[in-house]
């Protein structure tokens, strides 16, 4: 029989509106330098869009800072120290962001000769404002949770799995949290915090969930 | 008619059109009046037909005017519009003189009471002196390239700009340095448009019968009108460059030149540089030839967009949307569209154009992979679905005072 949640998990959805800051760089330099100061909401736009607007490459970088790096300034080992920059292991933007400065930092230490993007192609600083709204899915168990699963957009599921947890600084993914606290199912929670959304497309992460929560109605 | 909200579940997914519905609940009854210079033609006026009866399916008051004015008046937008895009323009008082007289006459014609109005491009951007006194929200969507304005150029428009409560800008590159926000909205194809709905392989077949192209040769094709910035010579010549290799086709699809001199002439080179090759086909349309240009996409191996410079060129979202391979310069809103090698190939050169097509007519599996890509990039970034749940994320932005980074609805 399918336990009753102690709470409901109210399904939420993320929508993004991406503003221009006019804020550019042509070399590494420059982006250092404007990475530094921007608002916290341009870094998590440039660690999280790419996800959005080019899914179905992944596991291509994850970010935008890796793949203007690799693809425009040419520095291949740059853009992979910064592509395996593990987002998981923040639980702040401005944690993310000192590491995205040191790996640069680093690079640039032993590699002082920049390269300048082309011109056209130079990094232009985003930022990103979420909206949150309720999607009208509600479950007060497993099965309806399952259920809503295979309705709820791809940006809900991004919501719960990204934003919760760095932008919002909820510590856990929604899901897991959920699970975890209302349902008391630890191991499913557990199991969803190891996924790597961040190495998945967002329909890959749709599965992902969606079988591991099918395995564990099963048993 | 056009189609309504439900027609796109089975292209975007039911979970992006319910979300534009329930965006749509937190604006129901909102006044939002957009005013732009022409109710046919050109692209603005193309995407308010299809956003402004979709807003009001969605329970918002959408109205939509246009500003009126003399034959001076649209001379002088032409040349600020051209001056916008770099051209060397001088502007004169005189000039001032006949944008404020016609935007006085709109000030008295037009019904500007609404809780947010939505002005579109130079034409109508001085309707903002009518701000004081009223209730509401401004914004001022700039659909054109203004990334190297003539000297003059912007300084001419910006006194007016800079009062607005946001702009809207179509790519990163064309960001001013305004003191209001500035948001990034890309323009947008629609799926269920005559241009872009997928059509039946025996239209398709009969299409290019009637222009005597042949379906089992390969086709190399570019849409645009004849321009020299879109390079039709270019194309030609690398084209000839592959012939030597593969046997294939070339196909230059534009629209119409005649009231143009200067399509006409450039038209002219482009016959001469074709000579009497019985491969090239040099196809002047009419601007409703939709079906057509939809069936040339469709039946391209490969499409191109070799522009020397570009506003945003939508002809990429629409051949990818078709599933093409697309080759194209890594000009204005191009490389938004295309990243390199994983959606489609940005080029520089004509020796280089020439070089991607024959790797794609030599490697069909790479070609498909990256139409495929393209397809999906197109549906996630450049569906008109997208385009309107910005443009709803905007009016919510602006509703909500502008500053928040998280807005909870």
């Amino acid at each position: 029989m399918d336990q009753t949640a102690s709470e409901p998990f109210e399904f939420e959805s993320r929508l993004n509106l991406t503003l221009l800051t006019g804020v550019k760089a042509s070399d590494l330099a420059q982006l250092l330098e404007n990475l530094r100061t921007v608002p916290g909401a341009v870094v998590y736009f440039h660690t999280h869009h790419f996800l959005v607007q080019h899914q179905y490459l992944s596991p291509e970088p994850p970010n935008d800072f890796a793949y203007w790096v690799s693809n425009n300034l040419l520095e291949q080992r740059l853009g992979e120290e910064l592509a395996s920059v593990d987002v998981l292991r923040f639980h702040t933007i401005h944690e993310l962001r000192d590491e995205l400065i040191r790996v640069i930092e680093n690079y640039l230490e032993f590699n002082p000769e920049v390269r300048v993007a082309p011109p056209g192609m130079e990094f232009y600083f985003k930022r990103s404002v979420s909206f949150i709204i309720k999607t009208g899915f509600v479950a007060h168990n497993l099965h309806e949770f399952r259920a809503a699963f295979d309705h709820i957009s791809l940006s809900s599921i991004s919501f719960h799995m990204f934003d919760a947890r760095l932008r919002l600084e909820r510590g856990d993914n929604d899901f897991s949290a959920w699970i975890e606290r209302a349902l008391g199912q630890k191991e499913l929670a557990a199991s969803l915090r190891r996924l790597d959304p961040y190495t998945h497309t967002e329909d890959g992460v749709r599965r992902a969930i969606a079988g591991m929560i099918d395995k564990a109605l099963r048993r | 008619m056009p189609a309504g909200l439900s027609e796109y579940i089975p292209v975007v997914g039911e979970g992006v059109v319910a979300e534009l519905r329930l965006l749509g609940e937190r604006l129901a009854g909102k006044r939002v009046l957009n005013v732009n210079s022409t109710k046919v033609g050109g692209g603005v006026a193309e995407i308010l037909q299809r956003l402004v009866p979709l807003l009001r399916e969605l329970g918002i008051d959408a109205r939509w005017e246009v500003v009126t004015g003399t034959e001076d008046f649209f001379v002088l937008t032409k040349k600020l519009h051209n001056a916008l895009h770099g051209a060397p323009i001088a502007f004169t008082p005189a000039d001032r003189q006949v944008f404020n007289e016609v935007t006085e006459a709109n000030l008295a014609a037009i019904d500007l009471d609404a809780d947010i109005r939505f002005i579109h491009d130079p034409q109508p951007a001085g309707l903002i002196r009518a701000r004081e006194g009223r209730d509401g929200n401004w914004m001022w969507r700039c659909h054109i390239d203004v990334s190297a304005p003539a000297p003059g150029a912007w300084e001419f428009i910006a006194p007016m700009v800079e009062r607005y409560d946001l702009s809207v800008f179509s790519a990163p590159q064309f960001a001013r340095t305004l003191p209001i926000p500035q948001i990034l909205i890309a323009p947008s194809i629609d799926p269920l448009s005559d241009k872009n709905r997928e059509l039946p392989r025996t239209e398709v077949e009969t299409i290019l019968k009637r222009f005597g192209i042949h379906s089992d040769k390969p086709i190399i094709c570019q849409i645009s009108r004849f321009d020299r910035l879109k390079d039709p010579v270019g194309v030609i010549k690398a084209w000839q460059m592959v012939k030597t290799r593969f046997d294939c086709q070339l196909v230059l699809a534009g629209g119409s030149a005649t009231d143009d001199p200067e399509g006409a002439a450039v038209l002219k080179e482009v016959r001469e540089q074709a000579g009497d090759a019985p491969d090239v086909f040099i196809l002047d349309l009419a601007p409703t030839s939709n079906v057509e240009i939809n069936a040339l996409q469709q039946a391209s191996t490969v499409v191109v967009q070799k522009s020397l410079k570009e506003g945003f060129g939508l002809t990429v979202s629409e051949a990818l949307w078709k599933r093409r391979p697309v080759i194209a310069s890594a000009v204005g809103g191009i490389p938004l569209q295309i990243s390199h090698k994983y959606s489609g190939i940005l080029t520089h050169t004509i020796e280089g154009t020439a070089y991607w097509i024959k790797q794609l007519l030599g490697a069909p599996e790479f070609a498909h992979k990256l139409g495929e890509n393209g397809h999906n990039h197109v549906r996630e970034n450049f569906l008109l679905t997208r385009h309107m749940r910005d443009y709803l994320l905007t009016f919510l932005f602006v509703a909500h005072g502008g500053e928040d980074d998280v807005i909870r609805l």
